[in-house]
């Protein structure tokens, strides 16, 4: 009779991955609008140049794996790490930068490891860590200042495509400089803290606008565990040991990152909500998340007080992605019925 | 609810759409009586039930048709008067499809009841208490009742039980899975039913109080059960508990530790903490057993779907056909036609719609495809968790997806699979859409297997290591036998020297005789010098002129006398020597008779172990036939004996070939012996080929191995004739020896 046998259960939550990575990617609309009124149009136009980057990526190459390209296009994984690397490369970065950024991270570190769900590492990270080693200039004299800082309206949109896409460096002379994270790092080794507010960099403002953006990466972020998209480990853990951190070696303004600067400065809420939270690289057992979160709060700590980098979250989040299979291994809940939590390996036999 | 129950929860769960409200609008109704049944007599878990009827046998309703196969087994009820149709292999509503024996009615329409009665009239606690627990299981058996919320494990399997000790009977009520109402509206409209049936269990598990676990999405079953039990005046022992509605709470773990807190342990059953679990439908069937007398023949079924008009509730015969009931409820097939037995989250699809309904069928859905819309494709697991958030057993689904997937089952196991209820929670919430619970079972399966391949493996390389060691040893031994003897030998060698020293006429044989020899031509030569002087004294004598000489003559002839007699002295001394060395000879071989090597011992040994062998062959026979599962051990047993017995053997005959001469001539007694041994065995040899001609016969697979055995037999057969001439020629021997 042709009767349809399917084995149970035949009904289906109404989730999907294309919309959970659609509702990531949307969650982070706060934090790009709050980058677009206060330093610009670049982040909006490296957003959407990333965002084309890999989708392009993506499909040459799906097509030269041959597999269904739209089908794995409309997963919209590779929207979202465009859409991530936008957020994370500097402002004023050439058009350059952000596509080999891209597109290394689409080709090598996801599609290269067997496509979504088998790379190992944050695919959006191990293009910005690529670009940063390798055009250090361009990835620290890129960003942008406020308006906050300047006092004056953001650059004009075609400007900012002339600055981005023809090189004229030179356009955005007036708008661009360091970030207050690295600012702060280099002058404090050689004042005070009331020496470095007083500077033009900072111009009174200790997180010079930048608090405004982490603010509203947080609002998405919260949004993000309210939908159950993410849940709360991650975030948590490692702000709450990136705040540890501060509050236990940093605490002295004079020499060391206050922790305000740390919370809300750079990469930090983007990072604890949208990128270490990224499922497939991080740990993914509830014990196994809090660890996973509280070494990059500690790592991001470490390298940006005591590494070369200013800002460190695509290190720190690498770095623990080595650690996540490990971490799972050790830390498996307990399950129904069991006294205590099986962990480990399987013996060998 | 008199007394507050403090809720526990479970971890996880999900919330899938109820669409219960379909199927809860109309009261139960009575299905009919369809013109044929088809009833699987394999319907509960454990052995199958053996047909008591024949076909054409006329049958009343609720006349035992299948009975009972060993302890857990239900016997089985003509749902209706008809008679036996066929009794063949059909079609049967199981995720394997393989068809199994049923026994088909051909319903007559009359609905006659055979006369049948309950344990107690009208059951109230007083006249339960004049019953034993033990009579009311043995009551619910005859009774065929199996669990009727899931497995179908046979109900008076579960109220067996034993020593242990049960504070709480918990009614699972929750009927958590989408679409299903049967529960709902049994409670709603037989919960008197329900509350007695509690009573009942409750005096057979002797436990004091009883939990009615009700998910809180069935207000009007919950009012019911209260009013039941006010009506019986049962509100102290028995609480009607509202439970959150969240799946899978009516999972029989999930449902302990929401009213208790507590936890099956894994691998383990209720009873071990205490307490024993059973569905509200069961304990319904439990009550109308005892009071009513009526057994297992009928149940509440949900139908219901958007395919089918009127969606309800109907009190059906077990083995309805399936078909019969869709067409009741208004069926209309769909363009792509899907009707699950049970419901979305745990039943299975239907492969064809003439399967019978069992005691176990809660449900049948008949969704449309826009109802319930057909998986998409599944897409890559992107490890969000989320399905380890909705995981009920705590693991981590994503984790057994991927070890099932890349088939690395030990860490499936690790991460304890089969803790796994097979909720389907976790694929429900996938939001890649991967059919995890699919993977699940396909590890499970590989790993059963693997486990049984394993232990098959196990116990050979036990045995091979254990005829290794034996091998070993047995060379050992035969090495300081060897040894022993070459020692022995060697100590019988020095004895004789010994002996030769000291006594003075005692040489070794070799020597004495040339000995003698030499002595013998001495005597010769001197007896010729004897003579020529005797010869010589005579001349003398007779000559004048040589007077002078005679005495010179007559003191050599004296001489050589002497040395004659001294010669034969001598002589007769080496003859007793030599003779006394060949007495020494066999003396010093007759030292060997304490020696555990000696033929005689040997062949006690090898006569034991055979003995030993045929016990275990007659034993193995008994085992066999009674098909016992000790015939793999016994076999191995065997083997080793057979070995054992084939060693003593070698060590014997070996002995007797290299020790031959020594061999003492066998007794009579012993030959005796030896001709009733063959006498057995040709015995044997003929029951063996009688068997194996039996078998073969019959064109039973075991006419291989008897053949086997039959050629064993003979050999052993020969191997004694052998053996009886020889030691037949020995006797021999010896007598003429002797004569
Ligand atoms: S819910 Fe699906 S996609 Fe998410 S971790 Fe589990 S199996 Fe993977
Ligand atoms: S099917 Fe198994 S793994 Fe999935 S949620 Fe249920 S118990 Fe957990």
């Amino acid at each position: 009779m042709g009767l349809l046998t399917l084995s149970s259960p035949h009904t289906h939550g109404p989730n999907s991955t294309s919309k959970v990575m659609a509702i990531v990617a949307l969650a982070t609309v706060p934090g790009l609008i709050a980058m677009t009124a206060l330093f610009g149009w670049g982040t909006l136009i490296n957003v959407v140049l990333a965002c084309a980057v890999a989708l392009a990526s993506e499909a040459a190459i799906l097509l030269l794996r041959k597999r269904p390209v739209s089908f794995f296009l409309k997963d919209n994984s590779a929207l979202l790490t465009g859409v991530l690397l936008g957020l994370a490369l500097p402002p004023f970065a050439p058009f350059w930068v952000t596509a080999v950024a891209t597109s290394f991270a689409i080709v090598f570190s996801k599609q290269l490891y067997g496509g979504m769900g088998n790379n190992p590492f944050n695919p959006a990270m191990v293009g910005y860590a690529l670009v940063l080693v390798s055009f250090p200039v361009q990835m620290t004299t890129a960003w942008a200042l406020s308006t906050q800082m300047t006092g004056a309206p953001a650059m004009g949109f075609a400007d900012t495509l002339s600055v981005i896409f023809a090189g004229n460096a030179h356009l955005a002379d007036a708008f661009s400089g360091a970030t207050p994270l690295d600012a702060y790092k280099h002058l404090i080794a050689k004042s005070t803290s009331d020496d470095v507010l007083a500077q033009a960099t900072f111009n009174g403002w200790l997180n010079g606008g930048w608090e405004w953006v982490n603010i509203a990466f947080l609002v998405g972020g919260v949004l993000l565990i309210l939908r159950r998209i993410i849940t709360w480990h991650i975030p948590v853990a490692m702000l709450s040991a990136l705040t540890l951190c501060s509050l236990m070696f940093g605490w002295d303004e004079d020499m060391y990152t206050p922790l305000s600067l740390h919370l809300l400065s750079g990469a930090t809420m983007l990072g604890a909500f949208f990128i270490a939270t990224d499922p497939v690289t991080a740990s993914t057992t509830p014990l196994g998340k809090l660890i996973y979160g509280a070494g990059i709060g500690i790592l991001l700590f470490v390298i940006r007080t005591w590494g070369a980098y200013p800002d460190a979250v695509a290190f720190a989040v690498l770095l623990m992605n080595f650690a996540a299979p490990f971490i799972d291994a050790y830390t498996q809940p307990r399950t129904y019925g069991h006294s205590k939590a099986r962990r480990g390996l399987p013996e060998k036999k | 609810m008199t007394n507050m129950i403090r809720l526990h929860t479970f971890n996880g769960g999900i919330h899938p759409a109820e669409n219960k409200d379909q199927s809860t609008s109309r009261p139960i109704a009575s299905a009919g009586i369809p013109s044929e049944l088809v009833l699987p007599l394999h319907q509960h878990i454990g052995a199958a039930a053996q047909p008591v009827v024949a076909v054409g046998d006329k049958v009343l309703k609720g006349q035992l048709i299948a009975e009972a196969e060993g302890f857990v087994s239900v016997p089985l009820h003509a749902p209706t008067s008809g008679t036996i149709a066929a009794i063949e292999p059909r079609a049967v509503p199981h995720a394997s499809g393989l068809e199994e024996l049923c026994i088909v009615i051909r319903s007559d329409g009359a609905d006659e009841w055979i006369t049948h009665q309950g344990l107690c009239q009208t059951l109230n606690v007083e006249h339960l208490q004049d019953i034993t627990p033990r009579q009311l299981v043995e009551h619910i058996r005859s009774c065929g009742i199996a669990g009727m919320g899931g497995a179908g494990f046979p109900t008076s399997v579960k109220l067996n039980i034993g020593k242990q000790d049960i504070h709480t009977l918990i009614l699972n009520g929750a009927e958590c899975e989408p679409y299903i109402t049967a529960d709902d509206m049994l409670m709603r409209e037989r919960a008197i039913e329900v509350v007695k049936g509690a009573q009942i269990l409750l005096h057979i598990v002797g436990a004091k109080r009883c939990l009615i676990g009700v998910e809180d999405n069935k207000p009007q079953a919950i009012d019911a059960l209260n009013a039941a039990l006010v009506e019986v005046n049962e509100q102290h022992h028995i609480d009607v508990v509202a439970i959150p509605t969240k799946y899978p709470s009516g999972g029989e773990k999930q449902l302990i530790k929401i009213l208790t807190g507590e936890e099956v342990p894994s691998g383990g059953i209720p009873a071990s903490i205490g307490i024993v679990c059973q569905n509200v439908g069961t304990s319904a069937a439990i009550y109308r057993a005892v009071e009513l007398g009526e057994p297992l023949i009928s149940r509440v079924i949900t139908v219901t779907g958007d395919s089918v008009a009127r969606a309800g509730n109907y009190d059906a015969m077990i083995g309805t056909p399936v078909s019969y009931l869709l067409q009741l409820a208004g069926y209309q097939q769909q363009k792509r036609e899907r009707v699950i037995m049970g419901g979305p989250m745990m039943g299975f699809a239907l492969p064809q719609l003439e399967l019978p309904v069992i005691k176990t069928s809660n449900c049948l859905l008949a969704p449309t495809e826009k109802e319930l819309p057909l998986n998409d494709v599944a897409m890559a697991c992107i490890r969000c968790g989320m399905c380890s958030e909705a995981c009920p057993a705590e693991l981590l689904p994503q984790q057994l997806y991927w070890f099932s997937k890349s088939q690395e089952f030990d860490k499936a196991e690790q991460h304890n699979i089969f803790d796994c209820i097979e909720c389907g929670a976790c694929s429900y919430v996938c939001p890649s859409h991967i059919p995890l619970v699919q993977y699940y079972r396909y590890a499970k399966g590989a790993i059963r297997d693997e486990r049984a391949a394993q232990a098959k493996a196990e116990k050979a390389r036990l045995r091979f290591e254990e005829r290794q060691a034996r091998k070993d040893r047995e060379e050992a031994e035969k090495e300081a036998r060897r040894k022993a003897r070459a020692e022995a030998a060697e100590k019988a060698q020095q004895e004789k020297k010994a002996a030769a020293a000291s006594g003075d006429v005692a040489t070794a044989a070799p020597a004495a005789s040339e000995e003698l020899e030499k002595l013998q031509k001495k005597l010769d030569a001197a007896q010729t010098a004897k003579a020529k002087t005797q010869d010589k004294l005579d001349a003398a004598k007779a000559d004048e002129s040589m007077a002078d000489k005679i005495p010179a003559f007559e003191a050599a002839l004296v001489k050589t006398q002497d040395k004659i007699k001294e010669l034969a002295k001598e002589i007769a001394a080496a003859k007793k020597a030599a003779k006394a060395a060949q007495a020494a000879e066999p003396a010093a071989t007759a030292t060997d008779k304490g020696d555990p090597n000696s033929p005689e011992r040997l062949k006690r040994k090898w006569e034991t172990a055979q003995g030993r062998l045929d016990t275990a062959l007659k034993r193995l026979e008994q085992a066999k036939a009674e098909g016992l599962d000790t015939v793999d051990a016994l076999q191995a047993g065997i083997d080793k004996q057979q070995e054992r017995v084939d060693e003593a053997k070698a060590a014997y005959e070996a002995a007797l070939s290299g020790d031959a001469p020594a061999a003492p001539a066998p007794s009579a007694e012993e030959l005796d012996a030896l001709r009733k041994k063959i006498l057995a065995q040709e015995d044997r040899v003929q029951k063996m080929q009688e068997r194996h001609d039996m078998a073969k016969a019959d064109g039973l697979d075991t006419a291989d191995a008897l053949a086997m055995g039959v050629q064993k037999q003979l050999d052993k057969l020969q191997q004694l004739q052998q053996e009886l001439t020889a030691a037949e020629a020995l006797a021999a021997n010896a007598n003429n020896g002797a004569s």
